[in-house]
């Protein structure tokens, strides 16, 4: 699996949607996505790709295309 | 000023008058937001003929009665930008009170929280024990306190653990493994005050008899939500450190002191044993009488500022607790701003009279 699909997935199986529900999807916009699924998505990402956020971060990752961005920063070292 | 610019700041670098000023001003812009964009906020303010013009600090702004949460749906932003309903904890039959959120307060919210947290843990995540039961954060569509306290310091947890199943009881087995795994490795731990010590201080003090033990001296305690009930035990802040510290070797412990109205903007304590507000809200006590603000020193009803909620007009409130101011930017923990204690609950006929007369007339 590559890392864009790993990443998909984390979102898929946390919330429960199809991939063609990613693309522009953000923080809230879906039920599944609150603040309770938010903790549920961070842990997925950080068991698939075996890193630790940092709190920031955490609270950055405000839509599909966030957490991308964030997950290739130095310190993840994620490349889509 | 917009609280971007504000969450840059240190948490406890302002000293007092540089926080007077920052304070006055974002407050100002607040009143000003929920007067045009809540009506019935604007109805009060015109009722007690505010006029912004009259401000000339933070400590003249009106202030509205928490409970009034309770009576009134009270929001700055139209029904489909809210994301989350907060409600506070009430025990059967009570009203609650109900916040509502839009993203931009639910985000500064936690961002706030993260600050604030962080000046006392470090910004790194722990693995973390809660000690409530997982069946709090179940309801999503209606967060109470207890479930948006959980949720909130969860932030911190790097892997998480529930300390209570859905009775209440302790997961004993679930804990041992959950600290051997992590051994060596500083543990947080969150929960509230009274469910901290019925369900896992007595269950502690239980297994110690028989010879089980648990070594928590590498956990950093946070806990909140009141002392009333425990005071009822008889058991003062000093037995409660005492002995969580006696049966577990637990020693760094924190409490906090917050309400729903206000999340985010918590009031963590120090080393010292004292409360103390961030750069992101201040406490202000006042004279039962007349609301006049109290010397350091002297008991009276807390009202409370936040520079966070701008969904719902909850940026000035007089809460229905007494406390004491202690001092300011002198805490020998070395954190600016105010440090203060609760010292209790009005009880509810003292604060009716002001409250509801003052509500009746919208």
């Amino acid at each position: 699996m590559t890392n864009l699909e790993k990443y998909n997935q984390a979102f898929t199986t946390t919330f429960e949607i199809g991939e063609n529900r990613l693309p522009g999807l953000k923080y809230q916009d879906i039920e599944a996505w609150d603040s309770v699924g938010h903790m549920g998505l961070v842990a997925a990402l950080e068991e698939t790709f075996d890193i630790m956020m940092d709190t920031d971060d955490i609270i950055d990752l405000s839509s599909y295309e966030k957490g991308k961005e964030i997950l290739t920063k130095e310190e993840y070292g994620v490349i889509f | 000023m917009t609280f971007d610019e504000i969450l840059k700041i240190a948490p406890y670098s302002l000293p007092k008058e540089e926080k007077e000023k920052m304070l006055t001003e974002r407050l100002k812009e607040l009143t000003i937001l929920h007067q045009r964009n809540c009506p019935e906020y604007a109805r009060m303010l015109e009722a007690v003929q505010f006029d912004i013009n009259e401000i000339r600090t933070c400590k003249d702004l009106p202030f509205l009665p928490v409970r009034l949460f309770k009576e009134m749906n009270l929001r700055s932003v139209s029904q489909e930008e809210i994301v989350k309903t907060m409600t506070s904890s009430g025990t059967t039959g009570q009203a609650v009170s109900r916040i509502y959120l839009d993203r931009e307060t639910s985000s500064n919210q936690q961002k706030t929280m993260v600050k604030i947290v962080s000046e006392f843990t470090g910004s790194g995540r722990m693995p973390m024990i809660i000690i409530d039961c997982p069946g709090v954060i179940k309801n999503r569509a209606m967060f109470s306190a207890r479930g948006a306290g959980i949720l909130g310091f969860s932030i911190f947890g790097s892997k998480k653990i529930y300390a209570l199943d859905d009775d209440m009881k302790m997961d004993i087995a679930g804990v041992q493994d959950f600290l051997e795994k992590y051994q060596g490795r500083k543990i947080l731990l969150f929960g509230f005050t009274f469910m901290i010590w019925q369900h896992f201080y007595k269950e502690l003090l239980r297994l110690k008899e028989q010879g089980i033990t648990f070594d928590l001296s590498n956990g950093i305690l946070i806990h909140g939500g009141g002392w009333k009930k425990l005071i009822s035990e008889a058991v003062s802040h000093d037995d409660f450190h005492k002995r969580l510290e006696d049966v577990c070797g637990l020693h760094d412990i924190h409490d906090y002191y917050g309400m729903v109205e206000q999340t985010g903007c918590i009031y963590m304590e120090c080393e010292c044993g004292h409360l103390h507000a961030s750069n992101f809200s201040d406490v202000i006590i006042r004279r039962p009488l007349d609301f006049s603000v109290a010397d350091p020193g002297e008991n009276g009803i807390v009202q409370v500022v936040s520079t966070i909620p701008e969904s719902y007009p909850g940026h000035s409130l007089l809460t229905e607790d007494e406390g004491i101011v202690l001092g300011e930017d002198d805490c020998p923990c070395g954190r600016k701003g105010k440090y203060f204690a609760i010292s209790g609950r009005l009880k509810n006929a003292e604060i009716r009279g002001c409250s509801d007369t003052y509500a009746v007339k919208f």
